[in-house]
Order: structure tokens, then sequence, then C-alpha cells
């Protein structure tokens, strides 16, 4: 924290921007915004990486762009404005990602194309970015992709742990010899129904640790 | 005739939006609290698709892919739009919704009230935009079957939200634990709702 008292950028009062959406605001598990991707990305741990790190950049530079012109925006046609922020954004991410990982962008098919849907940032752009300034929204857009990646993670680290034995390609469970005394796969938890339970189970822990968060 | 209701079934089934896709969940997670909201969302999905789909089929056909631009002369023969085909379709299904939207005021106001705030939410369904993105991904052959992929992915989906709200509705007098209320549980039976769907995997059609 004494990062804080030399650079006024990140005040007390920012930086909240950045860690309230890491669990108390956790966008998915509380907020229930852009789950749609959340789940179907999440089989192995490199795609989830891939897709956090372009949400997180998406939310955070089209948060920026919105909140810099939030005033000039007429309030009738605010919701094309944004989709035409966020579709000029993903473009460049989708073209990024075929140049550079092109078998990532081939797993993630779709899906890279759905983030403009993804309601993480249109619920940002609407509740955060056409209220505050640009430096605020850009933390808060930064915050909010890091809360999506970190479900992202924690789920997909599960998934291809204990449904191929690997992480991150590497094959854990083969090295520490687990398949030798009779351990095997679970196939299960690759199929797409284990994704919801999975956050379902995040949620209920989660929640127990965190009473307020507790619906009646 | 056969291939058509091929499409149909597997897209209400096997490629259900909401179980093997996740699509759409923002708003089937939202929506589901009773079942005759449910069925109003359901309906202008439906109905939103059955539009969108084949509109954005014919621009990829004749506008958006390398080549669709053949009919112009040969000049443009080497054109590629493919780069714009988010920012089309997005712009398509916008549009789409807000000309929906009045169609819907102007002739049926009692259907118009009874969706509401939903009608204008269609747009970020991300089931709507998958279903396009999908429809370019799976390189469908003509606008018949691209209309009846988009009619089944709607159907499909319709059938997820409703079995949802009805159980739901059920759900209130069963005793969940504290933590688990709400979001929680309704992940949880999503989830079973989806094992039960893989059933219908096996099938080869």
């Amino acid at each position: 924290m004494s990062n804080n008292t030399r650079e006024p950028l990140f005040s007390a009062k920012n930086l909240k921007f950045l860690t309230a959406p890491l669990a108390d605001n956790n966008p998915i598990t509380v907020q229930v915004l852009g789950i749609c991707s959340a789940l179907a990305v999440t089989v192995k741990l490199k795609p989830a990486i891939v897709m956090a790190l372009s949400v997180t950049i998406v939310t955070a530079i089209s948060n920026l762009v919105i909140s810099a012109m939030r005033k000039s925006i007429p309030d009738r046609i605010r919701i094309i404005v944004q989709l035409v922020v966020i579709a000029t954004m993903v473009i460049l991410v989708d073209q990024f990602l075929k140049a550079f990982v092109f078998d990532v962008s081939k797993q993630l098919s779709v899906f890279v194309g759905l983030i403009i849907t993804n309601c993480i940032l249109m619920g940002r752009l609407e509740a955060f970015a056409m209220s505050n300034k640009p430096w605020p929204s850009f933390i808060d857009g930064l915050g909010n992709g890091a809360g999506y990646g970190i479900i992202l993670i924690v789920v997909a680290f599960c998934r291809e742990l204990f449904g191929s034995g690997t992480i991150y390609g590497f094959p854990v469970m083969e090295k520490i010899g687990a398949y030798r005394i009779g351990y095997e796969n679970n196939g299960m938890i690759i199929l797409p129904p284990m994704a919801l339970i999975l956050v379902g189970l995040i949620i209920w822990f989660h929640r127990s640790r965190n009473k307020s968060l507790i619906e009646k | 005739m056969e291939h058509y209701l091929n499409i149909f079934i597997k897209s209400i089934f096997i490629d259900n939006m909401i179980f093997a896709f996740f699509l759409g969940m923002c708003s089937f997670l939202a929506v589901s609290k009773n079942v005759k909201t449910a069925v109003g969302l359901g309906v202008a999905v439906i109905f939103v698709l059955f539009i969108t789909v084949p509109v954005n089929f014919l621009l990829e056909k004749y506008l958006l892919k390398k080549g669709a631009m053949l009919w112009l002369g040969e000049g443009f023969a080497d054109v590629d739009l493919g780069f714009l085909t988010f920012m089309v379709f997005i712009a398509v299904i916008a549009a789409m919704v807000q000309l929906v939207e009045m169609v819907v005021e102007k002739f049926s106001p009692s259907l118009y009230n009874s969706l509401g705030i939903f009608l204008p939410l269609i747009a970020v369904n991300c089931a709507i935009l998958g279903a396009a993105l999908f429809m370019q991904e799976r390189e469908y052959e003509n606008v018949i079957e691209a209309t009846v992929f988009g009619v089944g992915s709607g159907v499909g989906w319709m059938l997820a939200i409703v079995g949802l709200a009805a159980i739901r509705e059920k759900m209130k007098y069963s005793n969940v634990p504290a933590p688990l209320r709400g979001l929680g549980i309704t992940f949880i039976l999503t989830g079973l709702m989806a094992i039960a769907f893989m059933g219908f995997m096996g099938i080869k059609l």
C-alpha cells in the first residue's frame, strides 16, 4: 500500500475498483454477468487464459473509450455506439489471435466473437463507464476482466487436472505415477454440464464464506 | 424434406444452445423465475432468430465471404470482407431487434407489454449472435437450411428456459442450504438438465 502515497493514480478509492470485482463483487458469481462464454472455454487451461486476457483487455479499453466520450453520446442510440466500440475491439483481438496463436483461436471458435455480446462488457459500460471518468473506468474494466478471469482459470484448472490429468498441457498425473496405482481420468468432468456444476460449487463456497451474499 | 427435419431436430436437442454451448445463459438465469415470462422471452428469441439468421446468411454469402461479391463483376473476385463479420452481424441483430420491437408495438400492443424490457435485451443475448456465428462456421448450403437451423435453435432455447422456470417454481418448496439458494442451485440444476440432454448426443441423424 506504500505505492498509494507516491502514485495518486492508484488512490485507495481507485484500488477498490480493481479489487472489489475479484471477490465481493465478482462479475460471474455475484453480478451474474458473462456466464455464456465462461463455461464453454474451460476444458483446458490454455484457451481459458487466452479468453480471460482477451476479455480483460476488451473490457478495460472499451470502458476507457466509452467513458472518454460519454458526454457526447446521445442517450437514445447509446447501445449501438457501445456495440460498435466493443465490436471494433473484438475484431482487433480476433485478428491478433488468428495471427499469433492460431491453434488457440481455432479452439475458441465462435467464442471470441461472442465477447461482443458478453454481458460483462455491456453491464460495466452501462453501470460504470457512462457515469465515471476515464481512468476509474479503465481500472474498473481491468478489475472486472480479472474477476471473470479468476473464475475461468479456477474452473479450467479443475477440469484439466481431473479430466485430462494435465496442467497447461504438462502431464502431472502421469509424472507422479498416479496411473500406476490405479488412478483414472474422470471423463465426466470434460463434458459441458460439469462446468455448470463446478461454478455452482464455487458459488456455494464463496457464499458460505461471505454470508452477506446469501439470497433469501 | 427429411434433410431439413434432421437439421431442425439436431439444433433443438443435440446442439441445444444452452446445454451444449451455454449461449444465452445470462438472460436464461435472470428470466427463468416463472414460467409465464419464460414463455414470452422464448417466443421472442425464436422470432428474432427466425429473422436474423437468414438475413445474416444472405449477407455472409453475397457480401462478406471471400469472393462473395463476384456477382458485382470480375473485379470484385478477390475482395474479402471477412474481418467485418462481427460488425455486420451485430449491426443486423441490433437493427432487427429494433424493427421487431416497433412492429410488435404497432400491431400487438398486448404482446409488446407482456414482453416488456426483454425485447430490446435480446440484442445482447449471446444465443442470437452465437446462432449467426455457428451458421457461418457450419457452412449451411442454402437459405432454407439456415432458417431451419435458426428456428430450431430458438425452439431448443425456449424448451430449456421453460423447463428451468418450471423446476425453479417447484424449488420454492424445497429446503436448499442457505449459501446455495438462488444462483448456486440454479447452476447445479442447469448442469443436471444438461446431463439429461446429453442422452441425445448418441443420436446420429
